[in-house]
């Protein structure tokens, strides 16, 4: 089994939609508690990855390589590394809690909403460890049909728009993105003689920088509309706003990271010269600033609640590709723990408004007021989730937001500086938020009545705060596992870089195990050090 | 010259004499044997002519498969009749899509035309006898078998088309179809005649001699490439010579215009490739450019008019056309991986867009046309299977994987770049979003709005059948393409 671990945790939501479709549509109740056991058995079976995982291994681990099409040189080529395996227990996590947050939410036509999420758990964990193009791209297209179908189906007033657009915009990036993926292919078989899609082959092919200049953009556009980037952003507020609870959690989560996750599997190692080229790396930090501001200057200005968080989720993924492209070991790893504590704060925010939204059936912020007199268990757990996304310390926010700031900072200081502002704004428009819904008197009689969260959607939240908190306060594992790949990247990126005497590392060549962490971690996280 | 034919020219054609044979016979058993009468008086029975069918198509898989062993023991080309006809790998691969296109067509139609009261038994003979005409399109290697076999097959689906003679639109679009196909057989014979006098012969390998021979942009050989050009396209209905596809797709009975979308398209497009790789080989410069203008036009022609449509047999003919434009720039391509391109994409067009009809042949109930946008709408919740069928179709023809449709779109977009055609490429992959825009809203009328029609669907056992395989297949093909992709590596012969 150890062998297979990888596929069963890839497969078991696939096996329990199986199941599912047998399931006659008319025992809703029956359907409800498979698709939750399933979701459930995926978190559990995801949970053994990590027990196995072994910090500090270079490369792949879990690795699983079968001939797939040999014809064109596809392979069913799996493996994770450290970032991968963050990325794939926050998807196996928070796809179990959106579909128990759809307990009550969903009653029409549920076998199929709970179908279409169960195949959008394996699209998207198989994204976060195909380590062959050929089946990145397949389970990156699988995603798209399910999360079309959700918003289409169960979503809000402009559900269609919101659906086809998020379709067709991410469509478009992922063929270009295609061709840029042929492109690879191709001059990878001019220079060795056969075809393959598997990473590790691909990596040897040696590219002129103007060809990979073009593939980088290539890339870039199927990347950025995911993420999404600045330019690129504007499907994100109508997809987010028009889905349901679960599908707004699930594309914030973990649908916007296949981006991010994107530009650190493929485009920083495969092409490595254009990655470092000065104006890609300043295009690329601009937009995320923008991004950063531009987002939070939005959330200020919104009068729905739900379109606040969507735009809130601009500005924080600007932070992550901002770290991203700061190429040094703080910017890269602090971007991944800020993937993950989006997902987490993001989520919880969803949640919250799905909750509300569930009672009230209006997201308008100046429907509410002093709710916290009304619901005070929600109103805590509003104040976690609310402050997790500020990013105060102790809780998930700070220590990504911090990292990704010091690896800007180490790259370049006018970035730092613009970024900062973010964060101010961050916590403006959130604290503005929670004042305008929850705090004061009660200004709308409607209001009165509203009943507290249950005991369900208490415990949906439960394992998010847990990993808020965790990550707040002690993030070291975290660190520990991100400190490989995320050097193998750097070293990729910029060889040299831990010879440079910069850092604590000064064995130059990356390969060689190393117990410190070749960055400093942030100091506030804990007394570990 | 050959005074006696030998084993190896009946051999060559025996496919088509079997076509032809159990063709002319199906005609003969519906307009009454003498002194018997018809056999099947009562047209419920008529049905029973599709065992005739099935073994017919028996003996051409198996005169197909002879050949083919034939081929790979003697590693040669099968030429019959002086060079008439040549059967070799890519012959063979497009005869297998026509079987399975007729067969398919074939078993599909009885219930369509029961429905539709005009269930007659010629119907079966002229789908047999357009396959004969279309394996001649796919083996010719001279002026007139090509011409015969492309009038041949043509003249069957002029029938076809206007099958539902108390139909007007059926009638007005045999009508349009007949009269714009003699307009561009015309365009054809003329480029024909030119070829033949350039070499003085009508084979195609003499002409190829002939072509090299002469200098580049030489004008004579410019005007027979035109021209023999626009007969071409007309066929697989490339822009600007596409007018009569929609009308013609949209008359027809649905059946006829599944055959028609796919295996006469196929066969066009068999048939010009053998043009345009074999004795127009050498004049490229001349015919690139052509051609990559009119892919263009016909992919934006396609793609932007298929967006308002509201007929879903209108808006698959216009996505037929743009399916048209990929297949084209895999010709443009022009190397190993485009033609390869171009066979598995007709090979996955043939199924995908089978399988698309034949769920609006289901739609097709006693005094409901079930042919609109609004037809489709709610589908999902009484008839879930058809839906999510037709979607499995739909998004193969989108291209998006994993089903067979990225496939063979896939081998073109390689194509084109290992050719450096990279700003064709760009276009044409912006276009798969543009399609995914139409092809959605038939999902978004299925999935998403109410049910507007409670009348149950005219099922039958030959569609559940044939949609139970075509779907197979267009999911088998995108997920383990292996053995289908070995299949189509004979059709590469055609460059050798």
């Amino acid at each position: 089994m150890d062998q297979h671990l990888l596929s069963i945790v890839l497969l078991t939501p696939l096996a329990g939609l199986a199941v599912l479709l047998f399931i006659p549509g008319k025992s809703k109740d029956l359907i409800r508690w498979w698709a939750n056991l399933a979701a459930f058995a995926g978190f559990l079976v995801s949970l053994l990855l990590v027990s196995r995982f072994q910090t500090g291994t270079p490369g792949f681990q879990f690795e699983e390589r079968v001939d797939w099409i040999p014809s064109l040189g596809a392979h069913y080529h799996i493996g994770m590394d450290g970032i991968s395996l963050l990325l794939v227990m926050l998807t196996t996590l928070m796809g179990f809690v959106a579909i128990l947050g759809s307990w009550n939410a969903v009653q029409d036509r549920s076998k199929e909403y709970y179908a279409m999420f169960l195949l959008l758990q394996t699209g998207m964990i198989g994204v976060f460890i195909s380590l062959d193009f050929f089946l990145f791209y397949i389970f990156w297209e699988l995603v798209l049909v399910p999360m079309y179908f959700i918003i289409g189906v169960w979503g809000g007033p402009r559900k269609l728009y919101a659906a086809i657009k998020f379709f067709l915009y991410t469509l478009a990036g992922s063929v270009l993105m295609l061709l840029g993926i042929l492109t690879l292919y191709f001059q990878h078989y001019a220079q060795f003689h056969f075809y393959t899609f598997e990473i590790s082959e691909l990596i040897k092919t040696s590219l002129p920088l103007g060809l990979q200049q073009w593939v980088f953009w290539a890339f870039f556009v199927g990347f950025a509309i995911k993420v999404p980037m600045f330019p690129f952003h504007t499907w994100l507020p109508d997809a987010h706003v028009e889905a349901p609870t679960a599908g707004s959690v699930i594309l914030a989560a973990v649908l916007l990271k296949m981006g991010t996750y994107g530009f650190l599997r493929f485009s920083l190692p495969l092409l490595p010269q254009a990655s470092m080229d000065k104006t890609i790396v300043q295009v690329l930090a601009i937009l995320s600033i923008v991004g950063i501001i531009y987002g939070a200057l939005v959330c200020l200005m919104q009068q729905d609640w739900k379109k606040l968080v969507a735009y809130s989720s601009v500005s924080h993924l600007g932070f992550c590709t901002l770290g991203i492209f700061s190429m040094n070991p703080n910017g890269i790893a602090g971007s991944v723990i800020q993937q993950v504590n989006h997902g987490i704060s993001t989520g919880m925010l969803f949640m919250v408004i799905g909750i509300i939204y569930e009672r009230r059936h209006t997201r308008a912020i100046a429907e509410y007021g002093g709710l916290a007199h009304v619901m005070p268990k929600f109103a805590v757990i509003f104040a976690i989730a609310m402050l997790s996304s500020a990013g105060l310390p102790l809780l998930n926010g700070f220590i990504g937001e911090f990292t990704i700031l010091q690896g800007a900072f180490e790259a370049n200081r006018i970035w730092a500086a613009f970024a900062v502002t973010g964060v101010i704004l961050g916590a403006a428009y959130l604290l503005w938020l929670y004042q305008r819904t929850m705090l004061g008197q009660v200004t709308n009689g409607k209001n009165l009545t509203i009943p507290d969260m249950s005991l369900r959607e208490i415990a949906t939240f439960v394992p998010l705060i847990a990993w808020a908190v965790w990550i707040g306060i002690y993030p070291k594992p975290y660190f520990d596992i991100l400190q490989r790949p995320v050097a193998e990247i750097v070293e990729r990126v910029r060889p040299g870089y831990f010879a440079g005497g910069r850092l604590a590392v000064t064995q130059p060549q990356p390969p060689t195990p190393n117990p410190q962490p070749p960055f400093s971690q942030p100091t506030l996280s804990g007394g570990d050090r | 010259m050959n005074q006696y034919y030998t084993l190896a020219d009946h051999f060559s054609i025996l496919p088509a004499v079997m076509l032809a044979l159990f063709g002319c016979a199906i005609l003969l058993f519906d307009a009454g044997i003498p002194f018997v009468g018809p056999i099947f008086p009562d047209p419920r029975q008529r049905k029973w002519l599709l065992i005739f069918v099935a073994i017919a198509e028996i003996f051409v898989g198996y005169g197909l498969a002879t050949q083919q062993m034939w081929l790979t023991s003697n590693a040669a080309e099968l030429t019959g009749f002086g060079g008439s006809v040549t059967v070799d790998g890519f012959g063979i691969f497009f005869n297998w899509i026509f079987l399975v296109a007729a067969l398919v067509v074939a078993v599909v139609s009885y219930k369509y035309l029961e429905i539709a009261g005009e269930h007659h038994g010629e119907y079966y003979g002229l789908i047999l006898l357009a396959q004969c005409g279309m394996y001649f399109l796919a083996t010719g290697t001279d002026l007139v078998t090509l011409f015969i076999g492309l009038e041949l097959m043509a003249l069957c689906f002029y029938v076809m088309v206007g099958f539902l003679r108390t139909d007007k639109r059926s009638n007005e679009a045999a009508m349009k179809y007949l009269l714009l196909g003699a307009f561009s057989t015309g365009f054809l014979a003329y480029g024909f005649s030119l070829m033949y006098g350039i070499s003085g012969s009508t084979k195609l390998a003499d002409i190829a001699d002939a072509i090299t021979r002469r200098p580049a942009w030489d004008p004579v050989v410019f005007l027979a490439l035109t021209t023999t050009a626009v007969g071409l396209l007309f066929k697989i209905s490339a822009a600007p010579f596409h007018m009569w596809a929609p009308d013609a797709y949209e008359g027809a009975p649905t059946t006829v215009t599944a055959y028609l979308s796919v295996a006469s398209k196929a066969a066009s497009i068999a048939f010009l490739l053998r043009m345009f790789l074999g004795p127009l080989k050498d004049a490229r410069v001349m015919w690139e450019p052509l051609l990559i203008a009119v892919a263009l036009l016909t992919l934006t022609v396609g793609n932007l008019a298929a967006i308002n449509q509201t007929n879903i047999k209108r808006l698959l003919a216009y996505s037929s056309i743009s399916h048209a434009g990929y297949m084209l720039l895999g010709l443009i391509a022009g190397n190993d991986t485009g033609i390869k391109g171009v066979a598995v994409y007709v090979m996955v067009y043939t199924f995908m867009n089978l399988g698309a009809f034949l769920v609006v042949v289901a739609m097709r109930r006693q005094g409901i046309i079930g042919e609109d946008l609004d037809d489709f709408a709610g589908l999902a919740h009484r008839h879930p299977t058809y839906a999510y069928l037709m979607l499995i179709f739909l998004l193969s023809l989108a291209g998006i994987p994993p089903t067979a449709g990225f496939l063979g779109k896939y081998y073109i977009f390689l194509a084109l770049i290992q050719t450096q055609h990279y700003a064709l490429a760009v276009v044409a992959t912006l276009y798969v979003a543009v399609a995914i825009y139409y092809y959605f809203k038939i999902v978004h009328s299925m999935f998403i709005r109410e049910e507007t029609e409670k009348a149950p669907l005219a099922s039958s056992f030959g569609l559940q059948l044939a949609l139970g395989v075509t779907a197979v297949l267009t999911l088998a093909i995108g997920i383990y393409p292996e053995p289908f992709l070995n299949l189509a590596n004979n059709s590469t012969s055609l460059l050798r």
